[in-house]
């Protein structure tokens, strides 16, 4: 009898999350791959026809977009990590006590929308706002010079509204890196250089590693950075989707752009994972 | 920063509403897929196309047996009533029809995307009556047979009262199946100080002085028409060829870099923070923002031409209360109500004798109050003249969606660049 239990609670245990993700994402992704391949219009329906070509016609038409938004993810991803890595090491290695109050901080801009963080950018940038006037009126730079509506300004946004998913994996990293470790380092000679990049940064890559498929992902399909910081220069394949969807009622077009993107994001992920050899860093992780 | 701008609710209702917009159009295919294969889960339409006007059979087939129930639930849009109600509590305190007016569209296409699952499948979308706008999206929800035919009979105050101009629209004649709410214009608004005297669309292609400094907007509709406007075609007859020679106008101001941005209801915080100098425009939103935060943009009809759109009473074909919702909207073609309501939302008045009433309660008026309700009686964005109306052109009309598609497809390269 309780070896029955026994064997069953694992599954008992995994049953509501089973569910959700069948629920909230099986069936969708079912639903949406379909309706990828159907034909019509939204007044008389759409109808399955196994239309692939849907896809390559939304590949050819939006391609400068998906290559775009991958270019900003990239780069915002990789102004994080340098960004964050001080933050998350100054906070585990010299945060102290306060060292809650410090990743509060750090997650503090999360109580406010993040629409209404990104709209207050916008108020700050604009080109007669408190920033540009100043320096427009001291002769430092064009009567035409704007950051408003550049790929600057829509990865400055990226980088600002993402910065927490990098700082907070490396700093757990960091976290539970045991200080004897860094101890031995000294007491073998190393110098500091030489004990961060051999011991420090190795430590910490499962938390890079997490915080780049927690940044890169999201960055790459965000819509709203661009939509209220960027100009019809800067457009992100999420806004694509998002006009598809929603002004032009394309659905096929818009499905099928997100099955691309997901294989896109997908197969850069997998790359990326084998090309850092993620079961190493997994193993590090797990001690 | 200013605050007023910061919490703007319009740019932020473009912004949140689409997120949830789009989560509802997943939701709309989860459900249709769960259980089922492949090919199953086509997105449902009505199939039929419904006729352009209604017959008579029809109205009298959906109005058979409908009677008052008492309570009116109403689909309004954000910033289109005095937010203290007066014209419901009246038509409550008249009727006795408890009203419940919702601010919940937003964007046209969102709005259908929303409410099209629950249509389809012959259910309540919550709501008797609603405001939508003479976009696309009409003739999807017209073409759909999502609306009601309306019962004339029951709209006496209409018959009186409504402008000439607004009983026979190109995009629903005979009013068959809607009355306007309030129109607009959509015209170029422009910080005079910056730019000098500006007069039409050639100002905003060529104007050296707004090289940079001009917003279009990203609706494509819209965007589409000024294209045309530009090329010298009236967008209600223009066809397909016309509309490559309007996105190849269009194209060429984006290219000698006259386009700061295109834009959607933001527009007008773009100007207000200097971001554009000249921007196309909604008439209604220059009054307001010149009201609001003490500025004197000034507002044209291009040279060449404006457009006119209309925001239109509807019934959903699901309504529970459609008796409640008609007297509604005839209550709004009291000359009374058109009046106060005009008073607050300055766009344009659909009875002309709205302006009478005006003059005739400023009389009674002193100081600012009565200089205030005289400027908007006097207001040619709000009552235009003869002369106005000649400039102000339809929207093109699409006989079929695949047209729209077409004409989507043409200027959408244009703003997603």
């Amino acid at each position: 009898m309780n070896r029955v239990k026994r064997q069953i609670a694992p599954y008992l245990l995994v049953l509501p999350g089973g569910i959700w993700l069948l629920i909230f994402f099986a069936v969708p992704m079912v639903a949406m791959l379909s309706l990828s391949l159907q034909e019509g219009d939204i007044v008389h329906g759409y109808q399955f026809t196994g239309h692939w070509q849907t896809y390559t016609e939304a590949i050819s038409a939006y391609q400068t977009q998906i290559y775009r938004s991958l270019i900003y993810g990239a780069i915002t991803t990789i102004v994080l990590i340098a960004m964050a890595f001080p933050i998350a090491f100054w906070i585990a290695f010299y945060g102290g006590r306060r060292k809650s109050t410090y990743l509060f901080l750090v997650l503090l801009p999360f109580f406010v929308s993040f629409v209404l963080r990104t709209i207050s950018w916008r108020q700050i940038l604009t080109d007669e706002g408190p920033l540009l006037s100043p320096l427009r009126d001291a002769g430092l730079i064009g009567q035409s010079f704007h950051i408003l509506g550049t790929p600057f300004a829509v990865i400055g946004g990226l980088v600002y509204n993402f910065l927490p998913f990098m700082v907070l994996p490396i700093y757990v990293a960091l976290e539970r890196i045991d200080p004897r470790v860094v101890e031995a380092a000294r007491d073998l000679y190393a110098n500091p250089i030489t004990t961060f990049r051999r011991v420090i940064f190795p430590l910490a890559l499962p938390g890079v590693f997490a915080g780049v498929l927690m940044t890169f992902v999201p960055a790459s399909s965000d819509f709203v950075n661009s939509e209220v910081l960027g100009s019809s220069d800067t457009t992100m394949i999420g806004q694509v989707i998002q006009a598809q969807f929603l002004d032009n009622s394309d659905y096929p077009t818009a499905s099928a752009l997100s099955f691309v993107l997901m294989l896109v994001l997908l197969i850069g992920v997998f790359t990326y994972a084998r090309i850092l050899g993620t079961e190493d860093v997994m193993k590090v992780a797990a001690r | 920063m200013s605050a007023s701008n910061m919490s703007d609710p319009t740019l932020l209702r473009g912004l949140t509403q689409r997120r949830f917009g789009r989560r509802d159009a997943l939701r709309l295919s989860g459900l249709a897929g769960m259980g089922a294969a492949l090919a199953a889960c086509g997105v449902q339409g009505q199939g039929t196309q419904a006729p352009a006007s209604a017959e008579p059979d029809a109205v009298a087939k959906f109005w058979a047996g409908k009677t008052k129930t008492g309570t009116l639930n109403f689909a309004g849009w954000p910033l289109y009533m005095d937010p203290k109600k007066p014209e419901l509590k009246k038509f409550t305190a008249k009727t006795g029809i408890k009203v419940n007016y919702q601010e919940v569209i937003q964007e046209m296409g969102p709005w259908f995307a929303k409410v099209q699952p629950q249509l389809s499948a012959g259910q309540s979308i919550g709501f008797d009556l609603m405001v939508i706008t003479n976009s696309f999206q009409f003739t999807q929800f017209r073409d759909s047979g999502f609306l009601a035919p309306l019962d004339h009979s029951k709209l006496p105050n209409f018959a009186k009262n409504a402008g000439a101009a607004y009983k026979k629209e190109a995009f629903d004649p005979g009013n068959a199946y809607s009355i306007p709410w309030a129109s607009g214009m959509t015209g170029i608004a422009y910080d005079e100080s910056k730019t000098g005297p500006i007069t039409g669309l050639a100002d905003l292609w060529n104007n050296p002085k707004l090289k940079g400094k001009v917003g279009m907007f990203s609706d494509i509709q819209e965007l589409g028409n000024f294209g045309l406007l530009k090329a010298g075609v009236n967008p209600a007859e223009s066809t397909e060829d016309d509309w490559e020679k309007a996105a190849t106008e269009l194209k060429k101001q984006k290219a000698d870099g006259y386009v700061r941005n295109y834009y959607d209801q933001g527009y007008i915080d773009a100007l207000g923070t200097g971001e554009v100098w000249a921007t196309q425009a909604w008439s209604g939103d220059v009054f307001q923002k010149n009201l609001s935060d003490n500025r004197n943009f000034k507002f044209i009809i291009p040279e060449e031409g404006g457009t006119i759109w209309t925001d239109n009473f509807t019934i959903p074909i699901t309504a529970k209360s459609p008796v409640d919702a008609i007297m509604a909207m005839d209550f709004f073609y009291e000359v009374a109500n058109a009046s106060t309501l005009a008073e607050y939302i300055n766009y344009v008045c659909p009875v002309p004798a709205a302006q009478a009433d005006m003059r005739s309660r400023a009389a009674k008026l002193t100081g600012d109050d009565k200089e205030a309700l005289l400027a908007v009686a006097d207001s040619k964005l709000v009552f235009p003249t003869a002369a106005e109306y000649a400039k102000l052109h339809y929207y093109v009309a699409f006989e079929a969606t695949s047209e729209q598609q077409k004409f989507q497809k043409t200027f959408e390269p244009i703003v997603l660049g």
